[in-house]
């Protein structure tokens, strides 16, 4: 770990000010930042420890949501009835995701900010345009099994790791954060992330000392809540394929319907073609199906993540399948 | 830790400022770390010593108070061996910065003994055989007493149906909540077995 100045947040403005140095970097949970610290994947010459800023509360809202802090750990988030009674969804992506060691650390700000899994982009002795820029990605020709399928460029094929975005994705939640300026914006989570683009390295629309303070959470939408994860072993392993369903049915016909993947794209990967190939059909495995077929419709695999494909399809026929009460 | 790369890059950034001094504000960007003061409360007592910003709660733990029940498997978070209870809840010890933790209060498996009886949960671990080589069992052990606590409180799992509701700890709700924690001799049953055991309060 190369040394850091070490920097104990008291206030928001001060915290924001101080990160806001080219080299610096906010720490919370630490769970992912301190991993890649170990390894000088991260290098921060400079840590701002935001973790004893008053953003640890779960309020309900006027409109009947709930805003959750950035500094709620996945594990508070998780135990709160209010979450677990109206997003059930986010409740089991949540419960999805690590181990509750890692989750009582882990915070929500934290957790939509943490990076890739990519192997190739820890292996520090292979080119990777994520951690060193312009040089290459050897993930493309390399075992991409976990990589991405939709999205992504031929300068990088990582994805995102989250399980909790995932659901806060297809809960159209937003993401609220302060600039250094003082000036507080709101960001739809689905427009958080950054395409990799030839940029890969650039992975968010924050800007340097931007903090996220919370995420805003929609009052539920109608409809049955289901998080479905398919992985290499029964608990504690990063997605393959995730979908976050909500389907609201008018007798057996869709009404309305959210679908979002995780583990197939740089980011939460919200579904608008299989939420419109879904409305007004009646729920039957055909109708899931074609939305399946709709949703991975631009999807490329690279050789080794090819079986991305088809599992994306039947984990959201699963999904769906659950969610209408047909399983 | 002064390994050689961190040798190497400190005296290159040396010689880098003799050639041309930096402004005084990269200056403090680059400066070797300072010494942070910090305090922690580790079993019921107290400790207080200066630390290099970088180290983690398990080195301070293990190489600073001496206290090595606590295991580095990993150091990557992803086995549980460095398992411990910070302020009433279980965190792995190799991704939290001692500094950070400044007031905590600590209890790592040197600390759940009574003065002369083991707590139920070890009591119940040799009981039940819960281990082969034991490396992983401080961490298993202390997440062990964590998941009954958890437990109470009504926390659900991702095994659990209806998570608006406590469920019971069936043996997959406990499997599920230990699954932080890796043995590679597979002693799994009989963890399972002892954690059971201690939720029923069935001392036999």
């Amino acid at each position: 770990m190369t040394p850091f100045r070490y920097d104990r947040a008291s206030e928001i403005a001060s915290a924001c000010a101080s990160a806001a140095k080219s080299t610096a970097k906010f720490i919370a949970g630490g769970t992912n930042l301190i991993d890649l610290m170990k390894l000088e994947i991260e290098a921060p010459a400079r840590l701002v420890d935001i973790t004893r800023l008053p953003l640890d509360r779960i309020e309900e809202t006027t409109a009947g949501g709930l805003r959750i802090g950035a500094l709620v750990t996945n594990s508070a988030a998780a135990a709160d009835m209010r979450v677990r009674r109206r997003y059930p969804l986010l409740v089991q992506a949540i419960l999805a995701g690590a181990s509750t060691q890692l989750r009582n650390k882990a915070t929500t700000g934290g957790n939509l900010l943490q990076r890739t899994r990519c192997a190739y982009f820890y292996d520090t002795t292979k080119p990777c345009n994520k951690r060193v820029p312009g040089s290459g990605c050897a993930a493309l020709e390399g075992l991409n099994r976990m990589n991405a399928v939709l999205g992504v460029s031929e300068h990088c094929i990582a994805a995102h790791p989250s399980d909790m975005a995932v659901a806060m994705t297809a809960l159209d939640a937003l993401v609220e954060t302060v600039a250094p300026d003082g000036s507080a914006r709101t960001i739809p989570i689905d427009e958080l992330y950054r395409a990799p683009g030839n940029a890969p390295h650039i992975e968010t629309v924050l800007a340097p000392g931007e903090l996220i303070t919370s995420v805003l959470l929609p009052p539920p939408p109608a409809g049955r809540q289901v998080y479905r994860k398919v992985r290499d072993r029964a608990s504690y392993a990063f997605a393959l394929v995730s979908v976050a369903a909500i389907l609201d049915l008018d007798g057996d016909r869709v009404r309305a319907a959210r679908i979002a993947f995780g583990g197939l794209s740089y980011k939460p990967w919200r579904s608008a073609e299989a939420e419109a190939t879904l409305v007004g059909m009646v729920a039957t495995r055909a109708a899931f199906d074609a939305a399946g077929i709709a949703a991975l419709r631009s999807a490329h695999g690279y050789g080794h993540n090819d079986f991305k494909i088809p599992l994306a399809r039947r984990t959201l026929r699963a999904a769906l399948t659950q969610a209408a009460g047909l399983a | 830790m002064a390994t050689r790369r961190w040798f190497l890059k400190t005296t290159g950034a040396a010689t880098l400022a003799l050639a041309s001094p930096p402004a005084v504000g990269e200056m403090a960007e680059t400066a070797p770390p300072q010494s942070e003061h910090v305090r922690l409360t580790v079993n019921g007592r107290p400790y207080a010593l200066d630390l290099d910003p970088r180290t983690t709660l398990l080195d301070a733990l293990r190489e600073h108070f001496g206290l090595t029940g606590s295991k580095k498997g990993c150091d990557q978070g992803q086995c549980g061996a460095c398992t411990i209870i910070v302020n009433g809840q279980r965190i792995n010890s190799c991704l939290a910065l001692a500094v950070m933790h400044d007031g905590a209060e600590i209890t790592t498996i040197e600390g759940l003994a009574g003065e002369d009886a083991l707590h139920p949960m070890q009591a119940a671990f040799v009981r039940h055989d819960g281990l082969q080589c034991g490396y992983c069992t401080p961490g298993q052990i202390c997440s062990a007493v964590a998941v009954l606590s958890e437990h109470r409180a009504g926390w659900p799992s991702y095994v659990t149906a209806d998570v608006a509701t406590a469920p019971a700890l069936t043996d997959a709700e406990i499997a599920e909540r230990m699954s932080g924690n890796i043995c590679r001799c597979s002693a799994y049953p009989n963890i399972v077995a002892a954690i059971r055991d201690v939720a029923e309060g069935d001392r036999q």
